[in-house]
């Protein structure tokens, strides 16, 4: 943390070369998170090569299987830990009889793909409206502003709910989650943007470039954007666990995945009426889903650490925001 | 003072304004027609109309708009075709489903979601505000290690994962308790807190994480501050300058973010009231959006709205009471 000495306010920006390194070593002297990282890295590999994994198993993630449920007891799998066996690793879905395993791989895939998407998306938009603010007059920073703090006001997952509603049916429904809780959940971002950009647009060599010729968006992109990265990173670290918890919530209210796409949030719903008679069927999906989450949480934690040691604490309490419950 | 006020509540019923106009607009472009929905699967195409014009729908989407806000403002009358209803001041319209009325109808529905939030609110106070004192006091030992990594890990866990683990533990496996059902406070005092005891331990160990966090770290900074040192050359011991003195620094914030997160429960904690069976706002919600009865998801969106608008407010005043230090501009 070099580059910025003396400044008052900003999360200071991270030269390119150097910092990414510093930040490596730093890291891997943290072996919680060098665990998250082979989880993720591990998990990440297995959603993959779900398709793969799926025909190495014999399992198609959508084949019913009556016989190995037992429909006199209302459709318990036979056996135990939810009817796990040789043919089916983890046990098969109460009711179905669909293979657990792939479809919990499958859902491994729905779950990263939505978080992963959304957050881009949070992060782009955060970073257009946040430099637009930072860098436009007063009654363009004001109306940016405003919007933002309508964004901030409203009850995100509730606007979810009533978006998914609206949208058709034969919209692809991961594309939908990623625009909703893409398009809703950017205010966090473009206030850190906007803060770091007024921070670091009367800087020398911001100046410098701008008396030199370069236009608003030149110095945006060639100046500030660097020095941005850092708390953007960090921020995105906090929102992708959160989304992955967006996602799992609206589709365990049932307004996220469509069936049959197998989604986590989706089984914990269909769990609740089994979990007297069948509790793995409620373990497995809230084990994958839990540990995902917190393995995010645990390396973002440990990156935020280590891009800045002293920042760490207060960007964590000060922009919690969007709680599902 | 009194500015202050009114310029935050003056921006906060922009902000409900926006939100009711971006509610509205969303549903108007909702593909499935609220006139056959209302009306029920036998009606043929005479009766629809009817339907569509006792409901107002023939107006222009700017004139509806316009006679919703004056619902709420002056109170408005229905014709339900044989009679007229009348809506008093607050009125967010009528249901498309029952034709209750939407201010009833959350009315009804309020007393759920409040004796969940009040409920987790004391959990999360006793528990959260509990660890973080403790792993602030035994710090740098394993205690708050332990305790740092529970809360972390509590902090992303979504809170169906906990209630569902709860329900298996002490509903299925201890059997110490029955599966909830709500059991209204005013019908039997005893059996409403025996049903609630669940979600509220859930909603409320859920919060716990956070607020220990913030506990802890509140208390942590202001123990390195002057008079803490003053304190410490004094000879106080370390127990009373944790719990008498740094514990102070963690009031504000604590009263602050319990009272935003109150006031987003009181709009509805939509997961944990889903899990349990809670007929409370949020339930409600997910109804209206089932069936897509735009008075009553309007309604409800508005009050959550309200809710969480308001306790910012609250939050700020809270924390500049608690805080000397914070000047309220």
């Amino acid at each position: 943390m070099t580059a910025v000495t003396g400044v008052p306010a900003p999360v200071a920006g991270t030269p390119a070369t150097g910092a990414a390194r510093q930040v490596g070593r730093r890291l891997r002297t943290r072996p919680a998170a060098l665990v998250s990282a082979a989880v993720l890295l591990l998990l990440i590999l297995l959603a993959a090569a779900a398709p793969l994994l799926a025909a190495l198993t014999g399992q198609d993630p959508y084949a019913y299987h009556d016989d190995l449920v037992d429909s006199a007891r209302g459709g318990v799998p036979y056996g135990a830990f939810g009817g796990a066996s040789a043919d089916h690793w983890l046990g098969v879905e109460p009711g179905t009889g669909r293979d657990l395993f792939v479809r919990l791989l499958y859902g491994a895939r729905v779950s990263l793909l939505v978080a992963v998407g959304a957050t881009a998306l949070q992060v782009l938009i955060g970073l257009f409206v946040g430099l637009a603010a930072g860098l436009g007059n007063r009654w363009v920073d004001g109306l940016l502003g405003r919007i933002t703090d309508v964004l901030v006001a409203l009850p995100m997952l509730v606007l979810a709910i009533a978006l998914t509603a609206v949208v058709p049916r034969g919209f692809p429904r991961p594309l939908l989650l990623i625009l909703v809780i893409g398009f809703l959940g950017w205010a966090g971002t473009s206030r850190i943007v906007r803060a770091q950009t007024l921070a670091l647009k009367n800087l020398d060599f911001v100046a410098a470039a701008r008396l030199s010729g370069a236009g608003r968006w030149r110095t945006a992109r060639r100046e500030l954007l660097p020095s941005l990265a850092a708390p953007v990173l960090t921020y995105a670290a906090i929102l992708l666990p959160a989304n992955i918890v967006v996602e799992a919530s609206l589709s365990f209210l049932g307004v996220g995945v469509t069936p049959p796409t197998p989604s986590w949030g989706q089984m914990l719903s269909t769990a609740q009426t089994w979990f007297r008679a069948d509790p793995a069927y409620v373990l497995l999906p809230a084990g994958f889903l839990f540990v995902t989450v917190l393995a995010f949480t645990v390396l973002g934690d440990a990156v935020r650490t280590a891009l800045d040691p002293r920042e760490a604490s207060r960007l964590r309490v000060g922009t919690a925001k969007e709680t599902a419950r | 003072m009194t500015r202050y006020l009114l310029r935050r509540l003056a921006g906060a019923a922009l902000v409900l304004l926006a939100l009711s106009v971006l509610v509205y607009a969303l549903f108007y472009v909702l593909p499935g027609d609220p006139a056959r929905l209302a009306c029920g699967e036998r009606c043929n195409p005479a009766q629809i109309a009817q339907v569509r014009a006792q409901l107002g729908l023939e107006e222009g989407a700017f004139t509806q708009y316009l006679h919703f806000l004056q619902g709420i403002v002056a109170g408005r009358s229905y014709s339900t075709g044989t009679e007229l209803v009348r809506c008093d001041a607050p009125c967010l319209g009528l249901s498309y489903q029952t034709d209750q009325q939407v201010t009833a109808l959350i009315l009804e529905r309020l007393p759920a979601t409040a004796s969940l939030a009040l409920g987790a609110l004391v959990v999360w106070l006793l528990v959260g505000v509990g660890t973080g004192l403790l792993s602030a006091l035994r710090r740098g030992g394993p205690t708050e290690r332990i305790l740092t990594a529970v809360t972390l890990a509590g902090t992303g866990t979504p809170v169906f994962i906990l209630g569902l683990l709860l329900l298996m533990l002490v509903c299925a496996h201890l059997q110490w308790l029955p599966f909830p059902t709500y059991v209204p406070l005013g019908e039997d005092p005893e059996q409403w807190a025996w049903n609630m005891l669940l979600p509220w331990l859930t909603l409320g160990l859920f919060e716990s994480a956070k607020y220990a966090r913030l506990t802890r770290s509140s208390v942590l900074e202001t123990l390195a501050e002057d008079h803490i040192r003053t304190f410490r050359a004094y000879g106080a011991a370390e127990r009373t300058l944790v719990t008498r003195h740094a514990l102070r620094g963690a009031v504000p914030p604590v009263l602050a973010v319990s009272a935003v997160d109150l006031g987003s429960m009181f709009g509805g904690a939509l997961l944990t009231e889903s899990l349990f069976g809670i007929p409370g706002l949020g339930r409600t919600l997910i109804e209206g959006v089932r069936r897509i009865d735009l008075p009553v998801v309007v309604g409800v969106t508005l009050v959550m709205g309200v809710f969480v608008v308001l306790a910012g407010v609250l939050a700020d005043l809270l924390h500049a009471a608690a805080d000397r230090r914070v000047v309220l501009a």
